[in-house]
């Protein structure tokens, strides 16, 4: 299958500085791919350049279409749901004001959308009518990826979902991301920290290091890689 | 023999001396230059130019007090035109109903100014951003007001005339060199203070309460002290001005302190650099010379002339002459700089 | 009695003007954190492009509808075009920006339509009505105003646009990543306030007469009362505008030194923003760190 995402001597910077330096990486389409590596590595500054959010060199292949010089506004329009780090969900307003805000580049009425999401997250249609900032820490990672689906995207960019979140959610959490793989047909880039997990659900990872990609493959082959294993699961 | 002798050079090169004298000590002979040169500046100009030039350097003082406020301590205040009538009303009175001499009169004005900052700076303290932006207003608007209607003291609307002081006649120089030389000495003095305030520790717990309050007062900095002290400060330095203002145009009235001309010192430290001290002369430069240059260009809008100076200054140096062209000065200073052995090579 | 009471019906009538301006500078304030110190010179501007059309024989209702339009698209090209260079830089390089506008915007105005003092005839007739409480002039203002508020309110509460420059003014990176061209976003609230103000503008008009200088003292009024409700507060700017409005009149009236009515009625005002240093319904901006 043609890679639907692909990044090519990817350069990204923090001002002046060059935080990560020439990657090349694939997302097939349809399937999971994850990036690794400790904090710092330069993991989130790549999906910040994917959105356009941080000044980049390189090329950056959505489906053909190059996504290197468009804005923010105008990559998301193209298919591309970004849940940032933090989940950048819009506290003041209510659970369905958010949904609806995810469907902002999507024409007609997102309701069906809407139970399609309240189907995969319920505790999110017991909410719908609350502030988003008084929800939990889980529940606001799924307002947010549900945010990003309401874009019926093409690929579903995460950045630490797990961020700050008990692990029985986490896995919830996970477990309901690859049900959406699955039934939505969209295709994920996820950034985790908890490898683990990570390697568990992905088809392909990439091990990144201060902003060079040091190995990639599969999923199971890095899991089984020892020296991997030593190195970033513990074991 | 050969091995010291690089070592020594390489020393000197990185301990950034030029020509055997320190940058410290560059700077030092930089500002006597100018000094001087300021000193004989008025002997070759004509007087009203000497005089344009005074009210230049007053409207420096002042700015130079705002500064201290918005620009250290992060404080936007649109008032300051108030305590500027304080000051100049303290030298009128003092001048007019009790004989006291011009030169006398500022110390009390800036003691004066100082007090008002201090009990305006302590409520002031719970207001943040636009609400004390209202605050400052409010004394603005409120002082053409005030000013009117306490007529016994300061003559309410007609103002106060002044009698011009007589220069000291065994310098042999007129009244207005001498009303110049003055202000120049006054201004002279302001900056060192302000620059051994702001340099030194009472500048960084300003400019640590200004970006990280919550952390600075974690870190034992007394901030309603620090702040309180900061807005009495600025207030003695505008109050000074005011004080000067009156003595050298020898006319008060409530007309000369309306809201414009506490816009005017916000305009001119933003145009300046709100940070900086050498923004403070520019900003006396504007706010002297655009608006009458703005009427040469256009007398039937000229405040449009001046509105458009106003964008064009933001637009090109959105943090002020000094404040945008200093860092780049200091860039290409060290361009210039002789080459020097990388100590940290890696 | 009775004069207390009128004064406080013809206080909500200055009030509903101020109420009007004050929302317009929220409305910037929640997008921008920015002051707008040009929005009265904007409204004064577009009041005078009302009284020219009226004045070229165009209907009252249609010049009102016209200038709303003109002015929706000025403020549009105000924020594209005068404010987006200096979005990014420090707020007072901002502030310095607005201010130059509102002297250019006086300026301007001085310029083409002169000094002179212009009568602008309000479309309600001055009749008094409810005992002589109030006229129906100044009940034609307040009720402009609320129709304008109910709108305002209708638009950001059931419109996708609305709601998506709610989120563009809240957070505007989540925004970018759902696809919202913040800029646009920006741009139609500074359309918006402009519109708005001009409302208020042709509102002032026959009451204050029509001269470059009319708006300053109502701008600074409204800021007062966008501050008194709440810089954040839509609902605090309108009654922050009419507490602020009755305040004045009441000080005017009864206070004996007319020459202090200004610094009175701020004082008053600062005074109740010592116990309530974010306004009535202000949140307090919580820091974290």
């Amino acid at each position: 299958m043609a890679p639907i995402l692909q990044l090519r001597a990817l350069k990204a910077f923090y001002g002046q500085s060059e935080v990560v330096h020439g990657l090349d990486v694939e997302v097939e389409e349809g399937g999971m791919t994850v990036l690794l590596g400790a904090n710092g590595a330069g993991k989130t500054t790549t999906l910040r350049a994917i959105c356009g959010t941080v000044r980049n060199e390189g090329e950056i292949l959505f489906a053909g279409e190059r996504l290197d010089r468009r804005t923010t506004e105008q990559i998301a329009a193209l298919g591309v749901a970004h849940v940032p780090e933090g989940r950048g969900t819009f506290i003041g307003l209510t659970v369905e004001e958010n949904l609806r805000l995810g469907a902002y580049t999507r024409a007609g009425r997102p309701d069906a959308n809407m139970q399609r999401m309240y189907g995969y997250f319920p505790i999110l249609a017991a909410r719908r009518r609350q502030q988003a900032g008084s929800l939990s820490g889980g529940e606001q990672q799924m307002l947010a990826i549900a945010r990003a689906l309401m874009m019926a995207p093409r690929l579903l960019v995460l950045d630490e979902p797990s961020f700050g979140l008990a692990p029985q959610i986490v896995e919830d959490i996970f477990t309901i991301v690859e049900r959406i793989r699955r039934e939505e047909h969209v295709s994920v880039l996820m950034v985790e920290q908890n490898a683990t997990l990570a390697l568990e659900l992905a088809d392909h990872a990439y091990l990144i290091e201060t902003g060079y990609v040091v190995a990639s493959g599969s999923a199971k082959a890095l899991a089984d890689d020892p020296q991997i294993r030593r190195s970033y699961l513990g074991y | 023999m050969n091995e010291s002798a690089t070592a020594v050079a390489a020393d000197e090169h990185a301990a950034g001396r030029y020509a055997g004298l320190s940058v410290g000590a560059w700077r030092w002979i930089g500002a006597l230059v100018l000094i001087a040169f300021a000193v004989m500046l008025p002997f070759g100009l004509s007087k009203y130019h000497v005089f344009e030039l005074t009210l230049v350097m007053i409207y420096a003082i002042a700015v130079l007090g705002l500064n201290i406020l918005t620009g250290y301590n992060g404080q936007i205040s649109l008032g300051h035109g108030a305590f500027f009538a304080a000051g100049a009303y303290t030298a009128a009175i003092l001048m007019h109903h009790y004989g006291v001499p011009y030169w006398a009169t500022v110390p009390p004005a800036a003691l004066i100014c100082f007090v008002l900052g201090v009990l305006f700076g302590l409520p002031a303290l719970r207001f943040e951003g636009p609400y004390l932006a209202l605050v400052t207003l409010a004394m603005a608007l409120a002082t053409p007001q005030l000013l009117k209607y306490f007529d016994n003291w300061t003559g309410g609307q007609q103002g106060i005339n002044l009698v011009k002081p007589l220069p000291p006649a065994s310098l042999g120089i007129d009244r207005d060199r001498w009303l110049y030389l003055l202000v120049l000495a006054v201004l002279l003095l302001a900056i060192r203070i302000a620059a051994n305030l702001l340099h030194g520790r009472t500048g960084r717990a300003l400019v640590a309460i200004r970006d990280q309050p919550i952390a600075a007062a974690a870190m034992g900095i007394h901030t309603a002290r620090y702040k309180t002290l900061a807005f009495g400060t600025s207030t003695a330095f505008t109050g000074v001005a005011g004080a000067l203002a009156a003595i050298v145009v020898g006319y008060v009235s409530p007309e000369g302190y309306s809201l414009f001309l506490s816009i005017s010192f916000l305009v001119g430290s933003a145009v300046g650099g709100i940070a900086t001290i050498g923004g403070a002369i520019v900003g006396g430069l504007f706010i002297q010379f655009v608006p009458n240059l703005a009427n040469d260009i256009s007398d039937a809008a000229p405040g449009a002339i001046y509105g458009l100076a106003m964008l064009l200054f933001m637009y090109a140096m959105p943090r002020g002459v000094v404040g945008s062209l200093g860092p780049w000065i200091a860039r290409s200073m060290r361009l210039i700089q002789p080459s020097r052995p990388d100590i940290q090579s890696k | 009695m009775h004069q207390f009471s009128q004064q406080i019906f013809s206080g909500f009538a200055a009030g509903a003007i101020y109420a009007s301006l004050a929302l317009a500078l929220v409305m910037i304030y929640r997008a921008t954190e920015l002051v707008n110190f040009a929005q009265g010179e904007m409204a004064m501007f577009s009041a005078y492009i009302a009284w020219s059309l009226v004045n070229g024989g165009v209907s009252f209702w249609a010049a009102f509808v016209i200038t709303l339009v003109v002015s929706f698209l000025g403020g549009m090209a105000i924020e594209r075009v005068i404010i987006r260079p200096v979005e990014n830089a420090p707020v007072l390089a901002a502030v310095v920006v607005t201010i130059g506008l509102a002297l250019i915007f006086n300026s301007l105005a001085g310029w083409i339509y002169s000094y002179t003092v212009q009568d602008f005839q309000s479309p309600f007739p001055d009749r008094p009505v409810l005992g002589a409480l109030i006229t129906t002039r100044d009940l034609g203002v307040i009720g402009v105003t609320l129709v304008m508020l109910f709108l305002l309110f209708a638009f950001f509460r059931f419109t996708a646009t609305g709601l998506a420059m709610r989120a563009a003014a809240q957070n505007p990176a989540s925004a970018r990543l759902c696809g919202i061209p913040v800029g646009r976003m920006l741009a139609i609230g500074w359309g918006l306030a402009a519109a708005i103000g001009a409302a208020a503008g042709v509102m002032v008009a026959p009451v204050l007469f029509l001269d470059p200088n009319m708006m300053g003292g109502v701008l600074v009024y409204a800021f007062a009362g966008a501050l008194l409700g709440g810089i954040t507060s839509p609902v605090g700017a309108v009654i922050g505008g009419l507490i602020v409005g009755v305040t004045e009149n009441l000080v005017g009236t009864y206070l004996i030194a007319s020459q202090l009515k200004l610094t009175v009625a701020f004082a008053l005002i600062i005074l109740v923003l010592v116990f309530k240093p974010h306004g009535l319904f202000g949140t307090a901006i919580v820091r974290r760190v």
